[in-house]
């Protein structure tokens, strides 16, 4: 694993121009500014990117024979309801909602709009909520098939995630894609899963050039009984984190996560075993936006010039 | 102190075992007490005995039995006298 480079991990100087990493992304069109934070339009070259790194993973996922399932980025709202989302990240959680009223309501809405009131009262949830972490539609899905099969399951999931978090750091997007492999099975057979992937993301990030440094994390659960839940998940070391340094002047960021859930989906949703056992699970996520600003800043914004060995990794 | 305790863990619904067959000093993870559950069990407890876990405490210890909970709640009860 290579060590962080210093002149990363420092603040700018402070006679320094002012440009920002994300300034500079927005000057050479790899991100298109739309006037929120977070929620931005990517480039052609930015998405051939990913769509490297994608092919990288899918390497692996291939042959562990992961089965591969694009689930739109929504989901039903009963299923987040029930997956405890609520209880944990209320802050983060996005909902859907529309005009489902009258030809009065209706007029009610375009004088709120137009004299800039808030018009949010004359909307009400639909049945769906955007999709936080790309598995959360998978659990009740294998839960419908029936019991997990003595071998374990293993997917390959891709999906666009909401989280309200708008920030100036680019890597905080409020619209992002995560490619995730999970585990479903035994004890035995999700910590063996996770052990693999820990093993390979290291070397995935060193072959594209990149420094990066592996560390327990917790989740952002909220609010001061959030606290203990984090305790918790690091006391019992049930998520790691692939850090890679992006920001300016900022700690590194998570580009990778290593998730041991335990029995809590398999309880959650009545995932079972032939045995009658509930299911553990774990998975490993991709931040595919955060990888590919890894690439950008580490590399500089004309892919063209990035180092031989990186473009054949990616691009070979 | 510890009865009191056992009302709120039965009145919150936070183990899924009878709390009768609960000893004080069994690990009520290992029940099956959730990390969420632990939550609720704080919020339960601060409210009852109108105290305030201070960030040292908010921790898998000090929630991991009756006995536990007990000790962390003593502690801060006769400090706020």
């Amino acid at each position: 694993m290579n060590a962080i480079p210093p002149e990363i991990k420092a603040a700018p100087a402070a006679d320094a121009p002012a440009a920002t990493f994300l300034d500079r992304l927005f000057e050479d069109g790899v991100l298109m500014p739309t006037g929120v934070d977070g929620l931005y339009g990517r480039s052609g070259a930015f998405e051939e990117v990913i769509d490297g790194f994608e092919r990288l993973v899918e390497r692996f996922s291939r042959e562990d024979g992961a089965m591969k399932i694009h689930f739109p980025p929504a989901m039903p709202r009963v299923n987040m309801e029930k997956s405890g989302y609520l209880k944990s990240f209320p802050q983060l959680a996005g909902s859907i909602h529309s005009f489902m009223g009258s030809d009065a309501d209706h007029c009610q809405l375009i004088a709120a709009i137009t004299e800039g009131r808030d018009w949010s009262e004359y909307q009400s949830p639909t049945d769906v909520v955007l999709t936080p972490a790309a598995c959360y539609p998978l659990y009740p899905t294998v839960a419908a098939r029936g019991a997990v099969p003595d071998a374990g399951l293993l997917f390959d999931l891709k999906s666009y995630c909401f989280r309200h978090e708008p920030s100036k750091e680019p890597t905080r997007m409020q619209l992002f894609r995560m490619r995730e492999n999970v585990c479903i099975g035994t004890p035995e057979q999700v910590r063996e899963f996770r052990e693999r992937w820990l093993e390979r993301g290291p070397k995935m990030i060193a072959s594209l050039g990149l420094p990066c440094e592996l560390d327990v994390a917790n989740d952002p659960f909220f609010g001061r009984g959030g606290k203990l839940m984090a305790r918790n998940q690091r006391d019992q070391q049930l998520k790691f984190e692939l850090l890679i340094p992006v920001n300016d002047g900022a700690d590194p960021t998570a580009c990778l996560s290593f998730n041991y859930h335990q029995n809590h989906f398999g309880s959650l949703w009545g995932m079972k075993r032939a045995d009658g056992e509930e299911a553990h699970s774990a998975c490993v996520g991709f931040g595919l936006e955060r990888i590919a600003l890894a690439l950008f800043r580490h590399h500089g914004n004309d892919v063209t010039k990035w180092p031989e060995s990186v473009r054949e990794v990616l691009f070979g | 102190m510890a009865t009191q305790i056992r009302e709120l863990i039965g009145n919150h619904k936070i183990l899924p075992v009878p709390l009768e067959r609960v000893r004080d000093e069994d690990d009520l993870y290992e029940l099956g007490m959730t990390s969420f559950a632990s939550v609720q069990l704080m919020l339960a407890l601060e409210e009852a005995f109108d105290i305030e876990f201070p960030e040292r405490m908010l921790n898998r210890k000090t929630f991991a039995s009756i006995s536990a909970i007990d000790r962390s709640v003593t502690e801060l009860v006769s400090g706020r006298a």
